[in-house]
């Protein structure tokens, strides 16, 4: 596959500044033929900007990039492809409503593929070459978020190759299709193409890349090759020296039940939307319960219907022994529930309003006076230090929440629910996006909270999170909650198949992608 | 040259644009006299100057400014909201409508409750018209702008099958129009012969009060959330049906107070042509004042002289009356065009140099479906 040539790509001196903030500084890197290269780094710390650069999305401002060894100026992601160069982004680019065939048709030149018919073979064969099963007249919705990848794979194999570019591919991944990709890309580089792949995870890496590149703050901090090189020293390169990690946090004390939910049962608000169905859970004081998943499988429904947001069909929700079934956030919020929306921006702050308006988003529930009036010398007061507790990042309490960082934002959305001193606390991705650094602040606030007797609920694809802080875990699939057990007693395989919808006797296979 | 996206919307803009847009509808202004063959300086003159050079004609300037603030006033707590409620016309002149019917029947009555039961059924009125679209949109999801637009017409329908049926005065040789009201049922003026009433005390008085709730409640600061991010205000249990009502009763009930205004104060009969656009008017004023109570008073200042410089010019330059709705419009227009450079930019060079720093091109997430 391709040419023969030493280098497949260089980059040298890549420069990219946005106003404010210098996203690529002068990076170097060199990826060859056949190597599965790693590109490391915490979020924000430039690789996305990168990798677009290569792809041809955004232009450098200084700086060469060489392919097979000639220097090539990449006019935009279709020269880019006409190069040799496929990529699979983090949010995929597929119509949901057309077929498998139909998608892959629109991405490239009509003279390429000829007819439907023929593209409908080739997708079939390639599949088949590489174990990457799809059938090319399913409707994409219809598709699992796995097989939605492997949909993107196969667009970018069905022309001639020479680097592939992966970004985070393993996020949306259960433990079983990650195992499976990796077997895909190491035939992929067997036959001579370059992988360039772009994460987080730093096991991931030691075991899949060849060679790694670490970028922190927009610079190369290091190149070293991850199986000679332990986690510890990729950490440090990741985050640099002066970074304590806590890692242990404890055990719970489970106490009385908090939270209850009994046979509840949510019927699809809208066409994407999924059912919940039959949800037993029960939340105990003093204790962190854990539930993985795959996103896009009933969580969003489950923290709206705790919130309150979504009313149940049928069963019942006990917030200390006391019936809420057919109350509002509100009310919810009085009785002593708090939540932290996985999305921030969306739902959990307003961007363009300051920290002390947003800390009050929630804090309104305490914080007018019996007449409805706000006093913002107090309110400006408390989230000077909430800021100050939580080591937000801010200039002070007028910053707009739009200004923080993500990790920033959380942390201080985290702040502020823990505050209200919440007896359920549910954290749908507390540290999605966010640093090692930050996520470790927040891990640490929640076992605290956890040993100062809140019921807490994480919902989260990062397995090492689950594990890290839950007690108890289980895992949501189609609607459905697996069974809930003590994380000592559940291995990562059981949990990998509870995610991907086998648990208990009454499952069938059907449940798998159940949309 | 090239236009593109700021990286963060502009502060200054912001504030910049009404100011920008003025000044354009002013050179387009002075282009249209041109073109009509008037003395294009002269005429902006005698529309924006003559009007308002003696005392008396700054008196009148109050008393258009006094209907436009009191529906704008109302409008900017909706508008904050992003309750888009269109139908200030409509619920002005149900609210006339309904003051005009009250004082018709209080004709014959002494006494100090009169004007006061005189108000409150505008006022009430108002909230009325303005409460059919709360219903329609709480309860069936009927979106506001629509509903607003629709029931603008048929108050509008209503006050003419009034003043040709049942209120028509008998001696009024069969014009469409109702008796006098009785002066015990007129809004007082504030001085001498000037026709100023004491509304405008009400819309300044009304306008402080819509600062407050704005800046100092927590009705005011849900009312900003819902505008800002509806998922947030639902997130956070705020009760976005019970916003909506309190929203547009009470936009409808400032409204309502405006058609007081104007039929209790210098009309002082229910006519045909009651309904003159201030409540569409009073949307421009809103979107020029930034939403913002200070704002929202210059704009009402300038949007009121258009009136009154429509009338001069009709008199002076013999140029026809709807010079006025010309002006609006132009203002209204390059408004929204300026409001681009909010979230934009423009950028004096060639598209292929890259200097650094100003190179954030929109290409955000191409490739996504």
């Amino acid at each position: 596959m391709g040419a023969t040539a030493s280098r497949r790509l260089e980059l040298v001196g890549i420069t990219k500044a946005y106003p404010g903030c210098i996203a690529n500084d002068g990076v170097e890197m060199t990826v060859k033929p056949g190597e599965i290269h790693a590109l490391v780094g915490e979020n924000g710390a430039g690789k996305s900007t990168l990798m677009k650069i290569i792809y041809g999305v955004v232009k450098p401002d200084a700086g060469q990039l060489i392919w097979n060894d000639r220097e090539t100026l990449i006019e935009g992601p279709a020269h880019a492809r006409r190069l040799g160069m496929g990529m699979v982004f983090q949010h995929f680019s597929l119509f949901q409503t057309l077929t498998v065939t139909e998608n892959i048709a629109l991405y490239l030149p009509r003279q390429e593929y000829g007819s439907l018919r023929r593209l409908r073979d080739r997708i079939l064969s390639v599949g088949e070459a590489y174990g990457l099963d799809i059938n090319p007249d399913r409707h994409v919705h219809t598709l699992s978020v796995g097989e939605q990848q492997r949909v993107e794979i196969v667009r970018c194999l069905l022309q001639e190759i020479q680097l592939l570019i992966l970004d985070e591919p393993t996020a949306v991944l259960t433990p079983g299709e990650v195992t499976h990709l990796v077997k895909v890309l190491k035939q992929l580089a067997r036959e001579g193409c370059s992988i360039l792949f772009i994460s987080h995870k730093l096991e991931e890496v030691r075991t899949l890349c060849d060679r790694a590149t670490i970028l922190r703050g927009g610079r190369v901090t290091g190149n070293c090759i991850p199986a000679e090189t332990t986690s510890e020293q990729l950490s440090r390169m990741m985050l640099g020296d002066d970074l304590h990690i806590e890692k242990s946090m404890g055990v719970g004390a489970p106490g009385d039940d908090r939270l209850s939910l009994e046979g509840v049962s949510v019927s699809p608000g809208g066409a994407f939307a999924i059912a919940l169905h039959n949800i037993d859970l029960t939340l105990r004081a003093g204790e962190i319960t854990g539930i993985a998943g795959v996103a896009g499988n009933g969580q969003d429904e489950l923290v709206d219907l705790i919130n309150g947001e979504l009313p149940p069909d049928a069963g019942k929700l006990l917030l200390d022994s006391r019936d809420m079934t057919a109350e509002g956030v509100l009310a919810r919020r009085r009785a002593g529930l708090a939540t932290v929306h996985a999305d921030r921006l969306g739902r959990g702050s307003i961007g363009a309003m300051s920290l002390t308006e947003n800390r009050l988003l929630t804090a309104y529930v305490t914080d007018s006076d019996a007449h409805g009036f706000l006093h913002w010398r107090p309110l400006t007061e408390r989230t000077r230090e909430l800021i100050q507790h939580y080591q937000v990042k801010a200039s002070g309490p007028d910053d707009t929440a739009a200004s923080l960082s993500g990790g920033n934002l959380q942390k201080f959305i985290i702040g502020r629910e823990i505050a209200q001193a919440p007896k359920v606390l549910v954290c749908f991705y507390p540290t999605w996006g966010v640093d090692v650094g930050s996520a470790n602040r927040i891990h640490v606030e929640l076992a605290r909270l956890r040993d100062e007797g809140t019921a807490i609920l994480i919902l989260t694809e990062d397995l090492d999170e689950l594990y890290l802080l839950c007690d108890r875990v289980g895992a949501i699939c189609g609607g459905q909650l697996s069974p809930l057990k003590p994380g000592n007693e559940v291995s990562m395989e059981t949990l990998g198949q509870w995610m991907a919808g086998t648990f208990g006797a009454s499952q069938t296979q059907g449940g798998q992608h159940a949309h | 040259m090239r236009i593109e996206a700021r990286p963060t919307p502009s502060h200054t803009m912001r504030y910049l644009s009404p100011l920008l847009a003025l000044g354009l509808t002013l050179t387009t202004g002075a282009a249209i006299f041109a073109a009509l063959g008037k003395a294009p300086l002269a005429s902006l003159h005698a529309f924006f100057i003559e009007p308002i050079s003696t005392v008396y004609g700054l008196s009148e300037l109050f008393v258009k400014v006094t209907p436009l603030l009191l529906c704008a006033t109302g409008l900017t707590l909706c508008f904050r909201a992003k309750v888009w409620n269109i139908g200030a016309e409509g619920q002005f002149v149900f609210g006339a409508l309904i003051a005009g019917a009250v004082s018709l029947q209080l004709a014959d009555y002494q006494g100090f409750w009169v004007l006061p039961v005189v108000i409150a059924s505008g006022v009430l009125a108002g909230m009325a018209w303005a409460g059919i679209a709360a219903i329609l949109l709480t309860r069936f999801r009927a979106h506001e702008i629509l509903t607003t637009i629709m029931l603008n017409y048929i108050a509008i329908q209503l006050l003419l099958w009034s003043v040709h049926g049942p209120l028509k005065s008998p001696s009024g040789y069969n014009f469409p129009e109702s008796e006098l009201f009785s002066p015990q049922t007129l809004l007082p003026t504030l001085w001498g012969q000037y026709r100023v009433t004491i509304a405008i005390l009400i819309a300044l008085l009304m306008l402080a009060v819509v600062w407050t709730v704005l800046n100092r409640t927590l009705l005011g600061y849900q009312t900003r959330v819902m505008g800002e991010n509806r998922q947030a205000a639902r997130f956070a249990g705020f009760n976005g049906n019970r916003l909506i009502w309190i929203l547009l009763l009470f936009s409808g009930g400032m409204a309502g107070m405006a058609g007081v205004s104007e039929v209790n104060g210098p009309v002082g009969q229910l006519t045909t042509n009651l309904a003159l656009g201030y409540g569409y008017t009073a949307i421009i004023i809103v979107f020029m004042g930034r939403m913002h109570p200070l704002g929202v008073l210059l704009a009402s200042l300038l949007l009121g002289l258009t009136y009154l410089g429509g009338e001069n010019a009709q008199m002076t330059l013999g140029l026809p009356k709807s010079i006025t709705g010309v002006f609006q419009g132009l203002l209204l227009f390059f408004l929204l065009a300026c409001d681009f450079l909010i979230s934009h930019r423009i950028v004096l060079a060639p598209i292929r140099s890259q200097p650094p720093n100003l190179s954030n091109t929109p290409v955000r997430e191409v490739t996504r479906s």
